[in-house]
């Protein structure tokens, strides 16, 4: 497989040259990495309707730093990724270490800055950063270790043959020179070609479950996010935002908000007033006595949204055709349709942004999934060249998908220009909620005909969404209308199940009224809800076992194999019984998501309209776990978020305003909703890592729904899944 | 006005415009601890918990007068002299941060929690712990939680037969 991937890659070997990073105290190098694909997006978009992972495709033809190597010998991996709880710096520390032949416990890893590092070309999400990374990061890596060793070579006078490499010393006879020595004095080199990598075997790091490297920070309280960034002299400003959907600032009386104390400029623009005070206090207080008045072209409400997104309207296109449709009103065809509500991402730590602007300079420091892309915004609003805008990427208090636009820093940027000092400026909850980039709801129809033989034959999923790709920041609407779908809103939306006569998906897609985009695992979601609870529900109709009728729907290939394989462990270690015990039952579903299975069983048990989910048996093909310590956790939360998704959580839309503005009155599970035990057992179907930190959430709403049906005999369609 | 108070054993005072303003604020930009965090404004989420007095208060919602001669603990003095509390132990020990923004307020209920309830059953702790944690790190909480019930019972009677 690695062989395999070398060939592939669409790299120039030849032509990489590393440099010194000037700078105190370091000795840098520099990777000019040419992992650049020639229409990064166009395949991206294509790979994506596959279950295949797409590949890395960071800014590399800028001059730009990967690793460092200090004076102490330590090193710093500027990674193009960045770090917002998926344990992606701890992964890539494990494969740094174990290729570049140095301890775990040398390495920092830093998100890269525009200024100085290499960030990714998209973004850092779907769950992509580790399986993206690995290949690429080994032969910078082990390109690297080769160059240490020929230059240390150089200095120790002997061979390069004769060195071998251990915890960042290369030792000769009985000659040793740390990796620094080596690459004292070096200035400016050509690297050899990438030298074969280490075999797997030998890696000491990868594969284990190893503390995350960012705990102790996290545990002590270091000021480590967006939200904990400063700089001096700095001003703390609020923003007015509109609170309607679709509204218009038409006036605004700011007479009384310049009096108040603290506050040093109030700005007015077209559709936001940007409030700047000394303290964030002052600056709200102010923000609170400005009168405001808005233009409302449409009142929307929860059922014109309803009657606007509906399978049947907007843009159609079918994702998955194998044979002729199913006539809705044919003999023996069943139709069952499902929906989920607007979600919000909730992520703990608000957005925003500490930004200063001065000399035709920019600096802006905050958590988010879109360096590069924040760059360019940047950039542009400021009429500066995009070497001028530097962004610095923080750790983010949770991503989601939240911080795939962060265009905020804008705002942050202009206040500062005008104000000519650095600006730190965060949304409120409220604005937070009012102001998401919401998952967007979703309509379908599942239809099924069963043959003779008590088989499912033929099985459709229409299903109607709004954005999730289309219109997104790192999404140029010319990629999206090249397959004329939302890639999105798609994902899980196809039938995985190949041993059917007739499939079929269709998405409707629309434009919402309010901004709707990525929400972790996209469409997945919801379309995995509705697909496994109409098979469930079919499989119940013909009395089969829904584990058995899911295997017979299951073909023979590699892919439909590797499926096969979750559902198996998943029942085999749940010991999956059919049928209710009283209150309390098991529910089975499915899913695949990025080339990963996923399958699961859940206990849930009924007290009055209580559904409560006790136990969650998980079998995961996520490929080779860099660290399985970290898959589980992602697993872990992502069943906990998919719970709360989908037993929970609603956004709802009253007299044109989105509802509710905070927690608590946004409903979402807590600890007293967790699972107490949640069995994850992975499994390694393919040589590579796979994307981790979305493909299980898949089954989790129809396997809960799936035990609910055992227990009450009621089939719950809607999302959030409620019995009163 | 000015407000004084003693945070993690060092006596500070704040300057703020309005005594009803919330501590959380004298906190992270007065004092400059960043470790209490801003997540709700409304005391609904938890992030900003801290001990005023031993008690567990969410300080985006406390009025920062109400600080005045009061004796504060954050996260940043929830350790002692670089050992870890009990509590941020068994958070290493269970590996349960993932973005960790959310982390220092959970720790600083849960320790508030194990003063009154030093063995707390799995009913306890979701009756107590009711903060909200994105990243769905609840499942290896309550085992932290747990675990640091063990470790602090430990250390107390290792401290009471010295």
């Amino acid at each position: 497989m690695t062989d395999q991937n070398s060939k592939n890659k669409p790299k120039s070997k030849s032509r990489r040259s590393f440099l010194i990073k000037g700078g105190i105290g370091t000795l840098g190098l520099m990777a000019l990495g040419t992992y650049v694909f020639r229409n990064p997006m166009r395949r991206k978009m294509y790979e994506m309707t596959e279950t295949l992972v797409v590949p890395y495709s960071g800014t590399g033809t800028q001059a730009n730093l990967w690793i460092e190597f200090t004076k102490d010998n330590t090193v710093v991996l500027h990674s193009p990724k960045v770090e917002m709880g998926q344990g992606t710096f701890t992964g890539l520390a494990q494969i740094l270490a174990d290729e570049l032949d140095v301890n775990i416990n040398q390495i920092t890893v830093k998100a890269a800055e525009t200024a100085t590092g290499i960030v990714d070309g998209m973004s850092t999400g779907g769950s992509l950063s580790i399986a993206q990374l690995w290949q690429p990061l080994r032969e910078m890596a082990a390109t690297m270790r080769e160059f240490v060793k020929s230059e240390g070579a150089k200095k120790m006078g002997v061979d390069v043959s004769s060195i071998t490499t251990a915890n960042g010393i290369l030792t000769s006879g009985t000659q040793t020179l740390e990796y620094a020595g080596a690459l004292e004095g070096v200035t400016e080199f050509n690297l050899p070609s990438t030298p074969e990598l280490r075999p797997l075997k030998e890696y000491k790091s990868v594969g284990k479950p190893i503390k995350r490297i960012d705990l102790r920070p996290k545990i002590v309280g270091d000021p480590i996010f967006g939200m904990d960034a400063e700089m001096p002299n700095m001003l703390h400003a609020a923003v007015i935002r509109p609170e309607h959907i679709g509204s218009k600032l038409k006036h605004a009386d700011i007479s009384e908000a310049e009096k108040m104390p603290g506050v040093v400029r109030i700005l007015e623009y077209d559709d936001w007033i940007g409030v700047i005070a000394n303290s964030f206090a002052e600056a709200l207080a102010a923000k609170n006595k400005i009168k405001t008045d808005w233009d409302i072209p449409k009142v929307w409400s929860e059922e014109t949204l309803r009657d606007y997104l509906r399978v049947g309207q907007g843009d159609k296109m079918i994702t998955q055709k194998s044979g002729a449709p199913l006539d809705p009103d044919g003999d023996g065809v069943v139709s069952m349709e499902f929906s989920s509500p607007i979600g919000a991402h909730a992520q703990l730590e608000p957005n925003g942004a500490v930004a200063h602007v001065t000399d035709g300079k920019a600096t802006v420091i905050l958590s988010t999934q879109v360096i590069g892309a924040t760059q360019k915004q940047v950039a542009e609003a400021l009429g500066f060249d995009m070497e001028n805008v530097n962004i610095v990427g923080t750790y983010l208090g949770g991503g989601f998908g939240r911080r795939l636009n962060t265009s905020h820093a804008v705002k942050a940027a202009i206040m500062s220009r005008e104000i000519g000092q650095p600006v730190k400026y965060f949304f409120t909850r409220k604005e937070e909620f009012q102001n998401d980039t919401f998952r967007p709801p979703t309509h379908h129809f599942m239809r099924g005909k069963m043959n003779d033989n008590g088989q499912l034959s033929a099985l459709e999923h229409h299903y109607a969404s709004g954005d999730v790709a289309i219109n997104a920041l790192i999404m140029p609407s010319v990629m999206t209308s090249v397959l004329g779908t939302d890639v999105g809103a798609m994902r899980g939306g196809n039938i995985m199940y190949a041993n059917l006569e007739r499939r079929r998906a269709v998405q409707w897609h629309k434009t919402l009224p309010f901004a709707t985009s990525f929400w972790r695992s996209l469409g997945l979601l919801a379309n995995t809800f509705a697909i496994e609870s109409f098979i469930d529900e079919m499989a119940l109709n013909a009395g089969r076992n829904p584990v058995d009728f899911r295997l017979s729907m299951l073909g023979t290939d590699e892919h439909q194999s590797r499926i096969r394989k979750v559902i198996e462990v998943a029942a085999e270690k749940a010991g999956y019984k059919e049928g209710a015990s009283g209150n309390r039952a098991m529910g089975f579903a499915a899913s695949i998501d990025a080339g990963a299975p996923c399958a699961q069983v859940v206990e849930v048990s009924v007290e009055g309209d209580t559904i409560k989910v006790e136990k969650v048996i998980c079998a995961f093909d996520c490929g080779l776990a860099v660290n399985p310590d970290q898959v589980r956790a992602q697993c872990e939360g992502s069943i906990i978020m998919g719970i709360s998704a989908v037993l929970h959580e609603k956004m709802t839309i009253k007299e044109g305003r989105l509802y509710p503005i905070n927690y608590g009155a946004y409903d979402m599970a807590l600890m007293k909703n967790s699972p107490r035990v949640i069995d994850i057992h992975l499994i390694q179907g393919v040589d590579h890592p796979l994307p981790v930190g979305e493909p299980p959430l898949g089954p989790i709403g129809a396997a809960i729904g799936n035990a609910v049906r055992r227990i009450t005999g009621k089939r719950l369609t809607d999302l959030p899944m409620k019995l009163d | 006005m000015k407000v004084s108070f003693n945070i993690n054993g060092e006596q500070k005072t704040v300057e703020v415009s309005d005594g009803n303003s919330p501590l959380l604020w004298a906190i992270r930009d007065g004092v400059g601890l960043k470790g209490t965090k801003f997540g709700c404004g409304k005391a609904a989420c938890g992030a900003c918990t801290i001990h005023v007095d031993g008690n567990a208060v969410r300080s985006c919602s406390f009025p920062v007068r109400m600080a005045e001669g009061k004796e504060i603990t954050t996260i940043e003095g929830l350790s002692n002299d670089g050992v870890l509390h009990p509590v941020q132990q068994a958070w290493m020990d269970e590996v349960v941060p993932q973005c960790g923004y959310c982390q220092p307020g959970f720790m600083m209920a849960t320790a508030a929690m194990l003063d009154k309830i030093p063995n707390p059953t799995d009913e306890d702790i979701d009756n107590n712990i009711i903060n909200v944690c994105r990243c769905g790190t609840y499942y290896r909480m309550r085992k932290a939680i747990h675990r640091a019930a063990e470790l602090n019972t430990k250390k107390n009677n290792s401290e009471s037969t010295q």
